[in-house]
C-alpha cells in the first residue's frame, strides 16, 4: 500500500493507492507505527504515485503533521498532481505544509532544517 | 436524458466503486481531467459522509447514488437513511466535524461546494440525508476551434 524508507531522520512514505477514507485509515496506522519505531523527526509524503485523493487524505496529512511536530520535526509533500494541488490549496494545508516538485528536493529541505 | 442508480453497502471500501461508476457515467461527454477529478472528489466526499456520518461507519446499510445526465448537466444525488443532520448550516462550515478522533478534516462539504456547481442538502434527523450536486460538463474546444464531442447522442 505504501513504501517506507528512512533517510537520516526523514521517514519517506510513498503511497501507491487512491487516498480516500478506506485507505487513509490503513495508511494512518502503518505510518504511525513506522514513525514511532524510528528515530525520525520528519515525514515526507511522496504523492507521485497517488492518482486520487479526497479530504480524507487531508485529514491523514494533518494528523501526520501533528505527529512530526510532537518530535520537533515537520511534514513535507512531494510530487502531487495538479488536481491534488487544488485540494491542497482549498483545504488550507498549503499554509502549514510545504509541497516540493520532487522527493529529493523535499528530503534536502528537511535535512537542511527547513520548516 | 440518461440515468443510472447505484446502491452500495455502507462500507468505506465501496466509496471507490461509487467514484468509478460516476466517472464511467460521464465518460461519453469527454470531460477534461480537472472536471473528472472534481466530480470524483465530490462523489467521494458525499458517499463517505453518508457512510461515516449518516450510518456512523456501521456496515449493512444502504447508500443510494443516482446519476442523471440532461444534455451536459450532471446531477448526482446521494441518499442515506441514517441519523440525519441536525444543523445543516453548521455541518457545511469549513473544518466542522463531529469526528475529530477519526481525523476527519471537516472539509467534505467545502470540497463538494468548491468542485461542483451547486450543492443542496436535505436532511431530517433520524430519517436520513440527501445531497444533490450538479455540474455542467463543458465542451472542450480543439486547437482548430472545433468542438470536441465524442458522442453527443449519449448525453
Amino acid at each position: 500500500m505504501a513504501g517506507m524508507d528512512i533517510y537520516e531522520k526523514v521517514l519517506v512514505v510513498s503511497p501507491a493507492v487512491e487516498i480516500d477514507a478506506h485507505s487513509a485509515e490503513r495508511l494512518r496506522f502503518s505510518v504511525d507505527a513506522a514513525f514511532e519505531n524510528s528515530p525520525c523527526v520528519n515525514i515526507v509524503f511522496d504523492l507521485s504515485k497517488v492518482g486520487f485523493m479526497d479530504s480524507s487524505g487531508i485529514g491523514l496529512l494533518i494528523g501526520r503533521y501533528k505527529q512530526a511536530e510532537k518530535r520537533g520535526g515537520c511534514l513535507a509533500l512531494a510530487g502531487m498532481n495538479n488536481e491534488m494541488a487544488r485540494l491542497y490549496t482549498i483545504s488550507g494545508l498549503a499554509k502549514i505544509v510545504k509541497n516540493f516538485p520532487s522527493l529529493n528536493e523535499a528530503i534536502s529541505a528537511l535535512r537542511g532544517g527547513a520548516k | 436524458m440518461n440515468r443510472a442508480v447505484l446502491e452500495i453497502d455502507s462500507r468505506v471500501g465501496n466509496v471507490s466503486l461509487a467514484r468509478v461508476a460516476a466517472a464511467t457515467f460521464i465518460a461519453p461527454l469527454d470531460p477534461d481531467v480537472t472536471e473528472l477529478s472534481d466530480m470524483k472528489t465530490a462523489v467521494s466526499e458525499a458517499v463517505t459522509n453518508a457512510i461515516i456520518h449518516g450510518y456512523g461507519g456501521i456496515e449493512g446499510n444502504t447508500v443510494r447514488m443516482t446519476l442523471t445526465l440532461d444534455g451536459r448537466l450532471l446531477t448526482v444525488e446521494v441518499t442515506d437513511n441514517g441519523i440525519g443532520i441536525t444543523d445543516i448550516a453548521c455541518a457545511r462550515e469549513p473544518l466542522f466535524t463531529t469526528l475529530p478522533e477519526l481525523e476527519r478534516s471537516g472539509l467534505g462539504f467545502t470540497v463538494m461546494e468548491s468542485f461542483m456547481d451547486t450543492v443542496d442538502v436535505i436532511s431530517t434527523p433520524k430519517v436520513g440525508t440527501t445531497v444533490t450536486m450538479t455540474k455542467e460538463i463543458k465542451i472542450i474546444e480543439a486547437a482548430d476551434g472545433h468542438e470536441s464531442l465524442r458522442d453527443s447522442s449519449l448525453a
